[in-house]
Parts: C-alpha cells; structure tokens; sequence
C-alpha cells in the first residue's frame, strides 16, 4: 500500500522566528501557476510550474551589402530576456507547512490558478488549512497514479535518476543508464504496507500485489519492542544492533551449515526465534535490526515472486521506507540479491520523494501536456540526493535560522531529445568515458580542477557584462554557488546522479545561467570569428596547393591545430590571455608529432582513397579558429569529394563552443568568399543543424529530434567528433554503427598523462564498426 | 504405501526429529508380544516402554499427544501403536542424560533421527550417553512420513482435512478428506521458520522457497509483546484478541474501499501501522497483540505459499508443522486466504498429524535401514 503513517508527528506548530529565505525556497513564485501537493506522513512535497525570465544572448548578422571597414564586427550580439519554463519541487517536513504556505500566500502574484492538485496520506489531513491559506481548491488525485505517473517522468527525463545500492563498494550509488525503453518495470512502493504495481505503458498499469508488513510494521511493532518513537531513529537502533542475538540462525538449529539444501550457517532460519526459546532481555538495538532484517527480507521475497510471476527485470523500490535511508537500501538489495542468486537488481531512484508531487502536477498540468517536451535536471536549483541529512537534529537546525528542505528544477527544453540513429546499442551506451565516482584519483584532480578555474570564469563572466556595474556582485553569487556546489560533490559525488567532467561542466553552466551570465564568451568569440575568417582564403588557397597526400595530411593537422584554440582548458586559456597573437602556425608546431597518442591516421587515408562517403555528420566544438581555420577547409575536402556534410552544433552556449545561431552567420560569411561552399549550401549538400544540447560534452542519447531525422534522411555514414569535451570527456568509447572519426587534442596534462602521453598529444581515432555490427 | 522390510530391526523402535524449537520422537509399542518375548525382553526395554506408555507428560515439558495415537498399525509383521511425543528443543541435553541414566546404549538398536538437531547434538549424544544418531535429511523424512501417515490413515478416518465455506465465519466447517492422489502438491512445512516444497512424486520434489516469519516468530514477538512464555499461552491470548486494534486496515486510511484497486476496506494496509501512535501504543491489550502477531505471520505465509503455487502452478497446498497446532485461528485463515486471493482456485489442505511428520519419516528409516544391518 502507498500510505503513510502520519503518526507521532502531530504537533505542526513550529517555532516562528524561523524565517523563509526568499532566494532559496520556492522560488519564481510570482509567475507560478499550477500547484500541487503530495503530503506524507512526516514530508511535504510542493510542486509549481512557473516561467523563468532570464538573459539570453543572440546572435544577429549586420547588413553587409554595405561596403564594410576592417574593424566592423562580424555579427551583432545582443542580451535580450527570454522567458523558459521551469518546474519546481519543494521538499520539507510537515511541521512547517503552515509557514510555508503563508510565504506562498504571500509571494503569489498569479492569481488564474483556482486548483491546487494533492495527493498523499495526509492529504485529507491539511485540506482545509491549505484551502483558507492559499484559497485555492484541493483537488484530491489518486496516490498509486500519480506515483506513476512522477516515475514515468523521471526514468525518461533524468539521466543517471536510477541507481543500485552496495554498501561495501568504492562508490556506494551505481547509476543506471536510461534504458530508451523504460517500460515496463514494477515498482514496489514501501509506505505503511507495500504495494507492488506493474507498469507497462505510460498510462497502462495494475496493482499485482501487496503486503501488510511494511514501513508501518517496523515503525508500530518496532516502537512497542523498543520504546522507540521516531522511525529514523528506530533505523540508527537497527543499524547499531546484532540481529544474530535474536533470530534463530540455520546454525543455531544445525549446528553449522544445512549443506545439502545449500542454506548457510548464518542465514536466518526464524526471525525473533531466540527470544521465543531464551529467557533473557534483548537488546533494543539487536531487536530493532532483527525486525529490519525480517521486513526487509519479507519483501525481497515478495518482490522476487511477483518479478518472476510477471516476468520483469526492472524492479524499482520507494516510499518512506526505503526514502534515502541508505540501511534499508542496503537490507532490501541483500534481501533481493539472495532471493534472486543475482538475476534481479533492487533499483532505488533519485528523485523517489517527489514522484507523487510530480505526478499529481502532471495530473493538473495535462492541458499543457508536459509529455511532449523533453525536460532537463537544473543541477543550480537542485539540492541532490541526500543533501538533507535525516539526523541533523532539531537543535542545528533552529541554531541555522531556517529549515532543512530539498529542490528539484526542471527546465523545460525547446525541443525534443532522442538518440542518435547511429548508436550501436542504444541501450548500453554510456556518454561518458570517465565515472568520477568511482574513481577517486580521478574525481580529486578534477573537482581541484574546476575550483581552481573558478576564478578566471568569475573574471570572464564579469567582463562580459562590463556595461552592468551589478554583475559583479552577481558573479560573486555564482561563485558562492558553483563551489557549494564543488564541495557538496566532494562529499557527496553521488549527488547528481554519476560525477562526470561532463556534469561538473554542465553544473557550472547551469549557475552562470542562474545568474544570468548566459554566455560570458560571446564577445571573444566574436573577436576570434572576426580574425579567423581574414585568414580563412589564405588557408584555403595554401592548401589547394598541395598534392593529394599533403593535402589530406595537412586538413588533418589543421583541424587538430584548431582545436588547440579552447578556452575551455585551463593550460590554453593561460596562453590565450597572456598572448593574444598565439598564432594558428604556432599552434601546429605545439602539436605532438605522428605517430600520435592515438594514430589511426594511415587507415583514415586508405579509406579516404576509395568511394566517399554519402554524409558525413560533424559534431563540431569551439569557434573562431577551431570551427573557421580547421573544421571548414577539413569539410570543404569531404564535399569536393562529393560527400554532403551535417554541421551539428550547440543550440546553446557552452564556453567558447560555436553556436548555432553563430554558425549560421559565419557559413553565410564563408560562402560570401568561397565557390565550393556557396555551392554546397545552394545545393543543401551542406546543412547546419543544432544538436539540442547547451553543454561543452555531448550525450548522443539526448540529441534534437530534427537532428536525428536529418541524419537518416541523408543516409549518414560517417560521424566525426571533436573536440576534449564531446570526444575524450565523453563518447571515447561510444560505438556507432557507420565509421567514426574523434580528433582531440589533450589540452590538459594530467589527463593526457593518464593517456599516457604528454599535452597537445593528439587523439585521432579511426573506427569502422564490424561487418556483423553494421546496421546496414 | 507399502515398506519394503526385509528383517525385523530390534525394539526399540524410535524416529526423533530435533528441530529448532522442537523435538518430535514417535515411538512404536508393539502389543503382539509374545510371552517368550515377554521373558527375552530386557528390563531397560520394559521400563521404556512402561515410561513412554503410561504416562502422558515427562518431566515438566514433554508431553505425548494421546489424541493423535494410531492404533493397531501393522509394521514389518508387527502390530502395536504408535505414539507421538513432543518436548522443547531446550530440554534436549536432559533428554540424552535420561538416554544415559537409562543406559539406551546397551539396546541394540539405532536412534535414527532428523532435523537439525541432528547434526547439532550428534556429538553430544555420543559423547555423553555413548550413542550414535543415524542422520536423515530432514526434507526427505518429511515427505515420507507425511506419504505414509495419509497412506494407513487416522485410525479409520481420514488423515486430511479442509474447510468448507472457507470465507464464510459463521458456516466454516472442517471436513475431512481423502484424496486419491496428493500429487503435485505445495507442501509449506511451519515450524520455526517456514519451508516450501513442491512435491511431485514419492522421490521428486524441490525446496521452492522458504521463510524466517514462522512460528518461531510468532511466538518471539508474543513473548516480547506480552511477556507470555509458551506457545499455548500465546494462542489462548491470541484467540481473545482484536487485531483490527493493532493492524491497519485500507477503510482505516481510505474511509472504505481503495476501488482504483479493488482491495476491500477490511484488507489490512498495514500490519501493526496502528501502532505507529503512541495514544494506540498505550491502550492497547495484550491480547490484541497477541492476535495481531498470529495473523500478521500467518497471514504473510499465506501470501508466499499462494505466489509459490501459482509460480509452480500447483493448485493442492498443503499446510504442516508445528505452528498449526491447537491454531484453529491459522488454519482457517490460510484455508481463507487460499480462496480468496485466488478466487477459488487454490485448496488449503492440512493434516492431523501436523508436525510429526519429520519424526515418523525417521522412524520408517529405520525399519529400512535394518537391511544393511
């Protein structure tokens, strides 16, 4: 069953001088819209959906019929407000709800909305409180669905939302990836009693079966046994006690093991056994762990039964139970890994607490039907998993002035993500080539890393906006967060789901938006653009020169030594800054030599001497140089070759990444000089598409959905990434399906000694799938 | 079912089955003696046989269950009763002394015996009463003894039984039953803990799954709740009781039926969810405690014993052990859940003979065992 035990919380008053920050907690209140509320036995869950008016910086082209002077930029950037959707989770204990809701009263600005949607135990409970306070009618929402309905949301909106539990593991939260299937599953939601559904489609689902003895169980018989009133502290007794003193073990009956049936001396031939036969008092911690055991085995075993009676694999625990309380997610894995010799794996979710709140949003929100939209974590406004810790006590939190809660934000994205068609397995790609949580050597250097850079982006992000005297101060607030944020991630890797460098970027870009910095590059980029394309014809024409051999050799090298051009790595930002002139020619000589760190350079050219591709799919990385000196000449090639070319690049800024928008400026600049692109865009053998993503990485299982289609209209057949962050960082590994090429330049040393080589090795990784693995 | 027994093995004729809270000895009293027998006959052996047949309690936890006595049983030629005794498995160590003081070991006889205690008091009984137990599986013995006891029947009745109208209070009957043949059947052994055994012929069964929310359970937490000491106790406060004070039921939380479900409002949500209020905590009596314990175990062995039958499609399920003695209140619960939960497809069967099984599989052992003798 989904309920709650609502018990022994019942005092809601609350000590008033604890005061709401603004800043923090429901925040955006004055455009929200569409309330709902899920209220358990002892938490709150509130959910709105609401706008976000921040700065966006676009790209727009100048008229250049007029006969331009040398110095005139090339496009104009403008900061304008644009206004995104945001959906935002608030998490706190009951007993400050009524607070929370005059702070809401009072914020409100919106007044359209009429209904608040509530689900949830106690929902009956705080009907009328909620109901005079914030007048809006309470629309009771059946629990089970939308317990549903919020985990349908997360599995398919939150990478990394699913994760296994070992306790005596490196790292203790194993992230799963997104299955592009998430159906069908079953959870097993473990309130008061247990109730096991079947889900099979997004509204397709069914209570296979349930139990009396669940949280409730624990918590009653467990409060008679020990005198113990509070669940959580009846789990610290648990996690302290010795059950063996009270359960009677195989080997206390046979003396060792039970060897023919296979059972093992200490499995637990009969919970509570001992304290039936013995005389003698027991310990509450030792019984309060046997009761643990006893219910957590209980409903392993239940579980298994229905998992095999139905035939499922994906079997996800929740409820207050099991709710980020790493003892019982440790008992309920033990319980399901014996039942099961392994074939099943216990899954927990990130986001378990609120997925009552979101589906009772959804539930209000179906006119706006939120399913069609693909939604992002907000790593700013998201406070991560276990970031509340259960046992910080009453005294802490009145001494802090305020009250523990926990955030979700999601960003609604302008377009649909799918996968790219070009994965070999969709289900078992991994973007990233590193998981810094499980590796600890790894996960040190680069959270060093990234606070050590921390100051250069504060300088970069103010310089940005040197017309607004506050952005100072708002870089400052970015800086507080973003290493809050580092910290919490050192304490707390799991928090955001796998610890990449790809989430530590994005992360990063996630709180200068936050602080409405949208693209604190856009004016080095202009500048670097603007230089870049004077050079552009020279390279071109010196390249033209060349012997077909040479020639390919030196595209090659071209496009590497763009690459060199980041402002992303720490080692080439120095150098950027300090030496403006850093030359494109300067940048080949700081090349490493051939053979190269990565060297499949000889097969590239044999295959470059036989048919051409028909598509060639380009993920390019960071402009000026990088996109104008290296990718266009490189590209340029392909197509004499008769081979169309797909630009994909970022829908949003990300460091000194091109952008769409920009790309489509710098393209119309290049065709203006160059024939073979002027006709290559006539004749759409060029296309520039954005890939969906506003990040430095690329995950190809969130790609724009238009993306994807123009890759499969065009019978893509070649896939080059560039680039440390969308080729090293992440998709090191990824197999595709037709030939691949990922270009890098390690522009770090620690990691290119982890490569074994030295900074600017170069990584030029060839790769054709094998026959068997073709696709087609 | 016939024993194959080529050569009679001497008396005394015994099977013990030492489990983890109880020890069940059957023992054979032959009545065909004759007088040259009579006269053989060792006084170890009479003083034994007057001991176990004259009495009904032993010491002051042994007791021997007269209403289950099978008379006039015809064994490998002989004819006598059998007789089934039972003391806790605390009292194990004074039962090997008694083995001792009544030199057991100069009857050449061979103590076979199951269970765990088995394995864990071998050593004792060699070490201090000098006597050699023969091991048995204690699955094996189960399916045998319990084959053969439903094979000579209950003195001319039936050894099996179930209950008519098993939903239905007022009009639930026992009824007994025979069955021409028990195969497949899902046979859910509770006695400590809880075993299941899908069964499909005399020698072909598996271990399915097991439980550690048995009897043993039962009665820890009733000791821990209540402070009662014994299982009888346990029972008779449960048999008063309320559950519905302790548990809490769907209406308790959704006013009535949870319909998006179908799950009745008389279901309980949540076992001992009442007590998660500390108001409820301290008005509540023993006696309710006690009744929740029983139904809540009860009831969860119900669940695991339906989900095993359906997962092994076996629709006979036959409930043994220890637990379900003198526990009418059990019984007519699982007989309940069987029905309801799978609307009739499935047939909670027990019989009379519980928990002896294990023990009179022991015993026909040894009249096997006497070939190689």
């Amino acid at each position: 069953m989904a309920l709650c035990g609502g018990a022994d919380r019942g005092s809601h008053s609350m000590d008033k001088s604890i005061t709401l920050p603004p800043d923090e907690i429901f925040r955006n209140l004055e455009n929200a819209k569409r309330f709902a509320i899920d209220i358990g036995g002892s938490l709150t869950k509130l959910a709105y959906y609401s706008t976000v008016q921040h700065q966006v910086a676009k790209v727009r082209s100048f008229d250049h019929s007029a006969k331009e002077t040398d110095g005139d930029p090339l496009y104009e950037i403008s900061v304008q407000e644009e206004i995104t959707a945001r959906l935002h989770f608030i998490k706190f204990e009951n007993a400050y709800i009524e607070t929370c809701l005059d702070f809401i009263k009072d914020h409100l600005v919106n007044t359209e909305t009429k209904v608040i949607k509530a689900t949830g135990g106690g929902a009956h409970k705080f009907k009328d409180l909620i109901e005079k306070k914030l007048k809006l009618k309470v629309d009771k929402e059946d629990e089970m669905t939308c317990l549903i309905k919020g985990c349908n949301f997360v599995l398919k909106n939150i990478p990394h939302e699913a994760f296994v539990y070992a306790k005596h593991a490196d790292s203790e939260f194993r992230f799963q990836n997104t299955h592009p299937d998430i159906f069908p599953y079953m959870l097993i939601n473990i309130g008061s009693g247990v109730s096991i559904v079947k889900v099979e489609a997004e509204d397709k689902f069914e209570r296979i079966g349930g139990s009396s003895i669940g949280g409730g169980t624990f918590w009653g018989l467990g409060a008679l046994l020990t005198k113990t009133k509070r669940f959580d502290e009846l789990l610290q007794l648990a996690s302290k006690g010795q059950h063996t003193n009270v359960d009677m073990l195989v080997k206390d009956i046979y003396g060792g093991a039970y060897g023919s049936l296979g059972l093992t001396g200490d499995l637990i031939a009969s919970s509570f056994g001992k304290s039936a036969t013995t005389d003698k008092e027991f310990s509450k911690e030792d019984m309060a762990k046997s009761l643990l055991h006893m219910i957590s085995n209980d409903i392993g075993q239940l579980a298994c039964l229905y998992a095999k009676l139905h035939n499922l694999t994906r079997v996800y625990f929740g409820g207050f139970f099991i709710r980020g309380h790493p003892v019982t997610m440790h008992t309920i894995t033990y319980s399901i890994n014996f039942f099961t010799k392994g074939e099943v794996q216990a899954l927990f979710l990130r986001h378990e607490g609120y997925l009552g709140a979101i589906g009772a949003f959804l539930k209000g929100a179906e006119e706006d039907n939120p399913n069609q939209y693909s939604w992002e974590e907000n790593y700013a406004g998201s406070s991560g998993l276990m970031s509340v810790s259960p046992e910080l006590n009453p005294v802490q939190r009145a001494r802090s002035g305020t009250f523990p809660f926990d955030m979700l934000e999601m960003d609604r994205l302008e377009r649909q993500l799918v996968n790219l068609p070009l994965l070999q397995d969709a289900t078992s790609y991994i973007p990233d080539t590193v998981d810094l949580t499980e590796d600890a050597l790894a996960r040190e250097y680069w959270l060093y890393c990234f606070e050590e850079a921390l100051d250069g982006v504060v300088k970069r992000a103010i310089a940005s906006q040197k017309d607004q005297p506050e952005a100072v101060e708002r870089a400052e607030k970015f800086r507080q967060k973003y290493r809050h944020k580092l910290q919490t991630l050192r304490h707390q890797p799991f928090a955001y789901g796998s610890l990449t460098v790809r989430s530590l970027l994005d992360t990063r870009e996630h709180c200068l938006n936050e602080f409405n910095f949208p693209d604190p590059y856009s004016k080095i980029k202009q500048k670097e653009n603007d230089m870049a394309l004077k050079y552009y014809l020279k390279v071109v024409k010196s390249v033209e020169e060349l012997s077909w051999e040479q020639r390919q050799f030196t595209l090659a090298k071209g496009l590497l030594a763009g690459n060199v051009f980041d402002w992303g790595a720490k080692a080439v930002s120095d150098v950027l800054e300090s030496d403006p002139e850093f030359g494109f020619e300067q940048a080949k000589q700081q090349l490493q030599e051939r053979p190269w760190l990565v060297d499949a350079y000889n097969q590239w050219i044999e295959r470059l001497k036989g048919p051409p591709h028909k598509c060639a799919l380009f993920f390019v990385d960071n402009s000026g140089i990088d996109i104008i000196l290296g990718v266009f000449p490189f590209i340029r090639e392909l197509l004499i070759r008769g081979t169309e070319v797909v630009l994909a690049s970022n829908s949003g800024p990300a460091l000194n990444d091109v952008t769409n928008s920009e790309l489509q400026i710098l393209t119309e600049r290049i065709a203006a000089m160059d024939p073979v692109i002027h006709a290559a865009l006539r004749e759409d053998r060029l296309a520039l598409v954005q890939n969906g993503s506003s990040s430095p990485c690329l995950d190809l299982s969130r790609l724009d959905k238009v993306l994807a289609t123009v890759i499969r209209e065009r019978g893509t057949d070649l896939v080059i990434i560039e680039g440390m962050g969308r080729a090293i960082h992440t998709n090191y590994y990824a197999m595709l399906s037709c030939e691949s090429l990922k270009l890098a330049v390690i522009k770090n040393s620690w990691l290119a000694e982890r490569l074994g080589g030295k900074i600017f090795s170069v990584v030029f990784k060839y790769e054709v799938p094998s026959k068997a693995q073709e696709q087609h | 079912m016939k024993l194959k027994c080529s050569s009679k093995p001497a008396f005394p004729w015994f099977g013990m089955d030492i489990g983890g809270s109880l020890v069940k000895l059957v023992y054979f009293e032959p009545k065909d003696i004759t007088a040259e027998e009579e006269q053989e006959e060792v006084e170890n052996l009479k003083s034994i046989r007057r001991y176990l047949t004259s009495n009904t309690a032993y010491g002051k936890t042994g007791v021997r269950d007269v209403h289950l006595e099978l008379r006039n049983l015809t064994i490998c030629g002989r004819t006598g009763n059998l007789h089934f005794i039972r003391f806790p498995t605390a009292a194990m160590h004074r039962f090997i002394q008694m083995g001792r003081d009544k030199h057991f070991s100069s009857l050449h006889t061979t103590l076979c015996a199951t269970g765990g205690g088995a394995y864990k008091f071998e050593n004792d009984f060699r070490t201090m009463a000098d006597l050699e137990l023969l091991k048995l599986d204690e699955l094996d013995c189960l399916i045998q003894g319990l084959l053969y006891i439903d094979s000579v029947g209950f003195n001319g009745h039936p050894e099996c039984y179930y209950f008519e109208n098993p939903s239905d209070t007022q009009n639930c009957i026992k009824r007994p039953c025979c069955l021409d043949n028990l195969f497949p059947m899902l046979l859910v052994n509770i006695g400590s803990g809880v075993s299941i055994l899908a069964v499909y012929a005399k020698d072909d069964y598996k271990r399915v799954t097991g439980s550690s929310l048995g009897g043993g359970t039962f009665l820890g937490l009733c000791c821990l709740l209540t402070g009662c000491e014994t299982f009888e106790e346990a029972l008779e406060m449960a048999s008063k009781g309320d559950s519905t004070n302790v548990d809490k039921l769907v209406k308790d939380i959704y006013g009535g039926d949870y319909q998006r479900f179908g799950l009745q409002g008389s279901a309980v949500a949540s076992s001992f969810g009442h007590m998660m209020s500390k108001e409820k905590r301290e008005s509540i009596s023993k006696e309710d405690l006690a009744r929740a314990t029983l139904v809540t175990i009860t009831n969860n062995i119900g669940s695991i014993a339906r989900m095993c039958a359906v997962n092994e499609k076996i629709e006979r399920v036959v409930f043994v052990g220890n637990f379900l003695r003198i526990n009418t209140v059990s019984t007519k619960l699982l007989a309940y859940a069987m029905d309801f939960w799978s609307k009739g497809q499935l047939r909670a069967l027990f019989l009379e003979h519980e928990g002896y099984f294990g023990a009179v599989g022991a015993f026909l052992e040894l009249l096997k065992s006497s070939d190689d003798a």
